[in-house]
């Protein structure tokens, strides 16, 4: 049985005048222990996707339609204790910006120790020792003292660090991480994308990454989805997207880094915006921007196929991988 | 500008330095240390003596991690800030201490594009009332027609439409922004452009749109460029030489090509390997010990010394100078004047 | 001055817009709100509306008849018809008094504010964009200001002028003197709130991208930072507005403002308060209860204003 299983996860936001649909149908499973990341731009919905998993959404924001099965038992029919449960202890989320999740005004060891005797029957000093065990796992130097200390006393690092410790701490078995290194620097970044590696191959920890960038979503990830305009355009094995997309988008996301170019010459761009939430066309929502599409991309959603070792929701897939260029590009 | 002047670079940063002082006013600086009250201000370097120049029609990268003084270099640059000592002149001629007034001419050749297209516009203007704005006040003669034209012409140039002219910045995308902040810096017909983290507050795909529409920029306008970024990927690719700093000085100055090939530096060579890449999947990159110190109280000797693995004595106690190399990159390392740095590596 | 000067097609959609802008959403959405704004609008156009509407002129002597004073209003025995509230102490018709002394309340209140937010916004705006030593004092000026209550500076100055110009001519310019005093004694309001919202509007990008393109400060600061920093202006105005009122009700009642011959509606509760116990309360209590209710509504709508202007409040 899969550690997660989302069906048909439909979100809606209640706007003013209107609502939008901000997630449309979307399924995926995550075994237990794996890595999967969530790729796209704002606002196709990835970081709304993260929210949704540990029913956090707020107002104007509501699980419309669709099941989350969490080690067999549905997170949207969860009432608040049982929530509390899952948030935490078994289920915990991991931010871009460390400085929102932590408080200031509480010390490190205040925090971590809080967190523990909340949800588990031990003493003080019990509660101490595991902090001190987990800060040890991140490899923070010197843990005792930093226990006493307030996170604005920290590093950007450091507290990326001790905000993977308090998501470890009460040993769950997934980890949802909202962009977790975008707001460090690349040599810090990597340290940190290492550590979460580690992690979760030593502790048997599900991830799901919810990223822009496609590098860290190679190197960190066994499986990937790609997100557009609130549904899953392609999902497969992350070297097999990385290497041989399929999809259009995906493709234009790819060739438009610069090191898909060689430098000084133009960048193959994807021309257009990504449409916003209360806009999205009819059909495929990618058509106004792709150069494959057809009346049929414009007027009737594609539903995902198989093809060439991944899923994809594309109605010209088989043409397009048949074009010339494409042949070319992947020679 | 005549023609014998082309050997020059256009732009020569010289021994540039620059201090925020933290405390201000008489009172924040007394402090009370040991039973005694003292006087004593602390400052931030955020920039240490860095030279540097950019020839014409050249991309001149700087790139670092945050808190290295690449911003700020930018804006001592486009005047927004005055340096705390050096020079920096332009085209032959010391802009750093120029009067407002003297700055006028030199404002229509050098131009600045912000990181956050959301900040970077007037919220409360029309795009045509942003970009009508520069030429009025550069060209105090023009007719009505000849301004709207002007702005026109511009707006074309960068792909916005220009019947959009009516709106507010809020209804466009980042990337539309992004476009509109630069048709404004374009509106003075510059030749120079600074550019500080353009991209970094964009999506990927549009990253490259305004990537490509910068480099046609450059061609088409025959532009020269200032490019602030941490991004090294867009370094490679966008940049004809790469400055690195670190904590306010320069580690290596290198053509492009030369830099991503043979990084020498032991900092660019951490920072190369740690960019995240898209077709190796085991993540192999140089560690550094610990993190980037504050530019507060900075190390005597070399700013690298406390993360560096090829520290020694010598390192600690003197800052390293800029030594050419024979490819043409210049390197403040002293493990690499001594050559130690490749003797360790092999052995 | 380059004045765009507005395509005529788009005047109406401006309507349109300020209607189905996040403001007039929640204003449409808010009962409060709507009530008061219908209030005030009632009462300011009545008041200007004075000289149309009211059956009697009470700045005309002519018109006046000691022998008619103190009748009490319509709904109480013994009342005259033609005189729907009664009359003042004077004869005088006490409604034309209360929409003549409305009119007077409300014009000393909003020139005053007007001459606050001048001063205020000025000296803001330099403080913030300038910084350093000339900040320094010019908030220390503030701070100074701000450390003698407003009430205390207007009356020691009205006394002071009521006495070097005598009182026939302190009351033929008691209007101009209202104004200068409540205006003066409260600038640092405006003047802290508009520096505070300059030194944030100051660090954002597009003060710079202004800088760069070389545009002289005064061109920054009154065509780049000020628009952006008017939503605090706003707020704080409603507010004052309603305070000047106030002021200028309590230095009429203390005999510092208004004079009797030309009653605003502090010097008409003052002079009634000498009536109230020979039972003649109508006098005191109609144009007080004028008073509150405009105060309160322009509270309201200062309230409301805060809610949907605050940007921390407010989700984008």
């Amino acid at each position: 049985m899969s550690l997660l299983s989302v069906r048909d996860l439909t979100v809606k936001f209640a706007m003013r005048d209107q609502t939008v649909t901000a997630l449309n149908g979307i399924s995926f499973d995550l075994a237990k222990g794996e890595r999967l990341g969530i790729v796209g731009e704002s606002g196709a919905g990835k970081s709304i996707t993260g929210f949704s998993l540990m029913n956090l959404l707020s107002r104007p924001g509501y699980i419309d339609t669709g099941k989350i099965l969490f080690e067999g038992e549905d997170v949207v029919q969860m009432n608040d204790k049982r929530l509390r449960n899952l948030r935490g202890n078994r289920m915990a989320m991991i931010f871009q910006d460390p400085m929102v999740t932590l408080n200031p005004v509480l010390t490190i060891g205040q925090q971590m120790i809080e967190t523990l005797m909340a949800h588990r029957k031990l003493s003080h000093e019990e509660a101490r020792q595991i902090a001190i065990v987990k800060l040890r796992e991140v490899y923070i130097p010197s843990p005792e003292e930093r226990l006493e200390q307030y996170p604005h006393e920290l590093s950007g690092g450091m507290r990326q660090r001790i905000i993977i410790a308090i998501a470890l701490l009460l040993d769950p078995q997934l980890i949802i991480a909202d962009e977790p290194t975008t707001a460090l620097d690349v040599t810090i970044q990597a340290d940190i994308m290492e550590l979460m590696l580690e992690l979760c191959q030593s502790n048997q920890v599900g991830l799901i990454l919810i990223t822009h960038d496609l590098g860290v979503v190679s190197q960190m990830t066994e499986r990937t989805l790609v997100m557009y305009a609130g549904r899953i355009i392609e999902s497969g094995r992350t070297r097999e997207i990385i290497n041989d997309p399929q999809h259009p988008y995906t493709q234009g996301l790819i060739n438009a880094l610069p090191q898909q170019t060689v430098p000084g010459q133009r960048l193959k761009q994807i021309p257009g915006n990504m449409p916003g939430l209360a806009s999205i066309p009819a059909g495929c929502a990618f058509n106004p921007r792709c150069k494959y599409a057809t009346d049929l991309c414009r007027s009737r959603v594609p539903e995902a196929v198989h093809y060439g070792g991944v899923e994809v929701a594309c109605h010209e897939v088989q043409r397009l991988n048949s074009d010339e260029d494409r042949q070319e590009a992947r020679a | 500008m005549s023609d014998a002047k082309t050997d020059r670079p256009l732009l020569e940063i010289k021994n540039l330095e620059k201090r925020f002082d933290l405390d201000q006013g008489f009172l924040e600086t007394l402090k009370f240390k040991q039973g005694k009250i003292v006087r004593e201000s602390r400052s931030v370097h955020a920039v240490n003596n860095i030279s540097l120049e950019a020839r014409k029609g050249e991309a001149l990268c700087v790139v670092g991690e945050s808190g290295c003084g690449k911003s700020t270099v930018a804006r001592l640059v486009a005047g927004l800030l005055t340096p705390s000592a050096g020079e920096i002149h332009y085209g032959g001629q010391r802009i750093d201490n120029l009067p407002r007034a003297g700055m006028q001419p030199l404002r229509k050749k050098i131009q600045m594009i912000f990181q956050n297209p959301y900040a970077s516009l007037n919220p409360r203007m029309t795009i045509r009332q942003a970009l009508e704005e520069p030429v009025r006040h550069h060209y105090p003669n023009a007719s009505a027609a000849e301004v709207r034209d002007k702005v026109t012409e511009v707006m074309l140039s960068v792909g916005v439409d220009p019947s959009w002219a009516k709106r507010y910045p809020h209804e466009f995308s980042g990337g539309q922004r992004q476009r509109i902040a630069i048709a404004r810096a374009l509106t003075v017909d510059p030749e120079f452009i600074i550019a500080d983290e353009p991209i970094s507050a964009l999506d990927v795909s549009i990253q490259a749109q305004v990537l490509n529409l910068m480099l046609e920029a450059k061609e088409s306008r025959g532009l020269t460029y200032l490019f602030i970024t941490h991004d090294l990927s867009v370094v490679e690719h966008f940049g004809t030489r790469v400055a690195v700093l670190y904590l306010g000085s320069v580690c290596e100055v290198a053509d492009t090509a030369t830099l991503f090939s043979s990084p020498k530096h032991p900092y660019t060579r951490a920072l190369l390997s740690a960019v995240p890449q898209l077709k190796d999947d085991r993540p192999n990159h140089i560690r550094l010990k610990g993190e980037i110190p504050t530019p507060i109280n900075l190390p005597k000797g070399c700013p690298f010394q406390s993360r560096c693995a090829f520290a020694d004595a010598r390192c600690k106690s003197e800052k390293p100078k800029a030594i050419h190399q024979p490819d043409g990159s210049m390197v403040a390392c002293h493990a690499v004047e001594e050559d130690r740095l490749d003797a360790v590596a092999a052995g | 001055m380059s004045t765009e000067t507005l395509n005529p097609k788009s005047e109406p959609s401006r309507w349109s817009k300020i209607w189905n802008s996040n403001m007039g959403y929640s204003f449409r959405r808010n009962p409060v709100a709507v009530v008061s704004m219908i209030v005030f609008l009632l009462i300011a156009l009545a008041s200007f509306l004075a000289p149309l509407i009211a059956p009697y002129d009470p700045y005309d002597p002519a018109q006046i008849d000691i022998m008619n004073s103190e009748y009490p209003p319509a709904w109480v025995s013994g009342s005259l018809p033609e005189f729907v509230l009664g009359t003042d102490d004077q004869g005088r018709d006490l409604w034309s008094t209360i929409l003549y002394g409305t009119r007077l309340s409300l014009l000393i209140g909003i020139c005053a504010v007007a001459l606050q937010a001048f001063l205020g916004i000025s000296i803001g705006l330099i403080a913030g964009y300038v910084g350093g030593r000339l900040d320094s004092l010019l908030m220390r000026l503030a701070d100074i200001q701000l450390s003698f209550s407003t009430l205390m500076v207007a009356i020691i100055f009205l006394a002071v002028t009521q006495a070097m110009f005598g009182t026939d001519t302190f009351n033929k310019y008691a209007v101009v003197f209202l104004i200068a005093v409540i205006g003066v004694a409260e600038w640092p309001q405006y003047a802290r709130t508009v520096r505070a919202t300059v030194l944030a509007e100051k660090k954002k990008e597009y003060v710079d991208s202004a800088r760069v393109l070389g545009f002289g400060p005064m061109r920054i600061m009154v065509r780049h930072i000020l628009p952006n920093s008017l939503s605090p202006i706003f707020v704080i105005s409603t507010v004052q507005v309603a305070n000047a009122i106030i002021s200028e009700a309590s230095l009429s009642f203390l005999g510092l403002g208004m004079p009797p011959s030309q009653p605003s509606l502090g010097s008409l509760i003052s002079s009634g308060f000498d009536y109230i116990f020979s039972g003649s309360w109508w006098i005191t209590a109609i144009p007080g209860v004028v008073l509150v209710v405009l105060v309160l509504v322009i509270n309201l709508l200062g309230d409301w204003m805060r809610d949907v202007l605050n940007p921390k409040l407010y989700k984008g």
